[in-house]
């Protein structure tokens, strides 16, 4: 079992295709994403004790359970951001090991850490024991999330060096669909576990571990690295000078090196900012466009869904299009377009233009999505290609910090609007006006990303080495 | 000559399964979300 994950056994033979990579790597990211869907679960774990003595609040209630011991939505909330800062994390140690160990191994142990985390957060909801779920889910479940994010993708850009947008954004498309099949997996699931004495949260986390399992482990089977030397027929690697134009190296940076050039920070400074800015109103959505438009619940719940296949749609389309625009020119678009959306939203509120709206938001989303998905070809581009998988672990903590960072300023923003007398409708505005200065700064940082300095490059042999 | 026409049906039957494998459920999230997204314009 040991040798067939080991790296040296995943070496592919002549005659594989190298489009049975992407399935593989979607194998991983389309069940990790689940965690995108995780709140479908806090209404349904605030109500476990309550839905056991058939003592449920009616749903139009404003409150969600009267039932002593009863989890608070909350508390609940810290499951997601803890799986959210345990996924930066675990990228950024693991990062050298997935490289070091292959994507056969990391896509294993991702498979073991996930589904573990939800089979043991399955237990801590059947015990009705809240810490045992922050360990099954945040933690190593979190841990689960990091692995497999990062496991796929110096083996994809290694197996598509003419396009490695497009390859990075299939992948990375596949966490953003998670969302679309985990939750109504996981309302199906729970409607089919559900008694009068159980709303089925715990069997339902149990059989999706063991769905997962089976999905993700067909990851590890078919993936296979390119062997020393392979490109694709018929592809010549661009000359230096060509490469050089479009800030495309043809050396490589190791990850300790990386961490020490401005490039990675304002890169880190790019991620951080366009996920904050993004996640931030992505978390209100639902909330923003009932009380700006009147909206029913159900008409909110299909708004954020279509933000989901928005964010979905954007990852492979923007990751694609920046193998040709280049990845600067992409996040110049990025910034610039997003901020002018974002400011634009108060406007069409005023004019109780919806489609504009809905509009607005959607294409801000597929610059959200965007983000994440171009960023791994941008690192390629910027420190090589040898330890790539290790640089994005580590740049990923950025996404950590702006999972805590975007909703805790939407929600502060929001309630200093409201506790100074401002309406629900219009306490928005100035959240997206602060979104819209987030995004200029990430322009900024953009814009000064230049071209390593020679001394952070290692020479050919260092590099056959670290590979 | 024949080896090679198996190795190339066996890669293409491996190619359309591990796609399916995942486009399937894909599909599935898509249809399922554009069914309640349809409910903001109704």
């Amino acid at each position: 079992m040991a040798s067939f994950l080991d790296r040296s056994h995943s070496i592919a033979g002549p005659g594989f295709s190298r489009w049975l990579v992407p399935p593989a790597a979607l194998c991983i990211h389309l069940c990790i994403g689940q965690a995108y869907a995780f709140s479908v679960f806090n209404k349904p774990l605030a109500q476990l004790l309550c839905s056991m003595q058939s003592a449920c609040p009616p749903a139009a209630a404003k409150v969600i359970s009267t039932t002593p011991g009863d989890w608070s939505i909350a508390n609940l909330g810290w499951i997601f951001s803890l799986a959210i800062v345990f996924l930066g994390l675990s990228a950024a140690v693991f990062g050298r090991w997935v490289e070091s160990a292959g994507p056969r191994a990391a896509m294993f142990a991702a498979a073991c850490l996930f589904c573990g985390g939800l089979l043991v957060a399955g237990l801590g909801v059947s015990l009705h024991n809240l810490p045992i779920v922050f360990l099954g889910y945040g933690v190593i479940g979190g841990c689960g999330l990091g692995i497999g994010y990062i496991s796929p993708v110096s083996t994809l850009i290694k197996w598509f060096p003419d396009r490695p947008g497009l390859a990075t954004g299939t992948a990375i498309m596949g966490f953003g669909g998670g969302a679309l099949i985990g939750a109504p997996l996981a309302v199906a699931l729970m409607k089919y576990y559900s008694s009068p004495t159980s709303n089925g949260v715990a069997p339902t986390m149990i059989t999706m571990a063991i769905v997962y399992f089976v999905v993700m482990i067909v990851g590890p089977l078919i993936v296979r690295l390119p062997a020393a030397g392979w490109h694709p027929a018929g592809w010549t690697a661009p000359t230096a000078e060509a490469s050089s134009a479009r800030m495309i190296t043809t050396r490589n940076v190791v990850v300790s090196q990386a961490i020490k050039t401005p490039q990675f920070w304002l890169l880190w400074g790019v991620l951080f900012l366009n996920v904050t800015a993004g996640i931030g109103v992505l978390g209100q959505a639902s909330l923003m466009i009932q009380e700006m438009f009147g909206v029913t619940v159900a008409a909110a719940a299909g708004f954020v869904g279509l933000l989901s296949l928005f964010n979905m749609g954007g990852r492979i389309f923007w990751a694609s299009m920046s193998d040709f625009m280049g990845r600067k020119r992409t996040y110049v678009i990025f910034f610039a377009l997003g901020a002018i959306l974002y400011a634009s939203v108060p406007t069409f509120g005023h004019w109780h233009a919806i489609v504009l709206f809905v509009l607005a938001y959607g294409i801000i989303l597929t610059m959200y999505g965007g983000g994440f998905s171009t960023i791994p070809a941008y690192l390629r581009d910027m420190f090589g290609t040898v330890q790539v998988g290790a640089i994005h672990g580590v740049l990923l903590t950025a996404w950590s910090a702006a999972g805590i960072a975007g909703p805790v300023l939407v929600n502060y923003i929001r309630e200093y609007q409201i506790a100074h007398g401002v309406a629900k409708a219009d306490a928005y505005s100035v959240t997206v006006y602060v979104m819209a200065g987030l995004l200029i700064v990430g322009f900024i940082c953009n814009w000064l990303v230049k071209t390593v300095d020679e001394h952070h490059y290692v020479t050919t042999g260092a590099a056959d080495a670290t590979a | 000559m024949e080896s090679n026409a198996t190795t190339d049906s066996g890669n293409t039957v491996k190619l359309v399964l591990a796609w399916l494998w995942v486009g399937i459920p894909l599909a599935w999230g898509v249809y399922m979300t554009l069914g309640n997204a349809i409910k903001l314009f109704q």
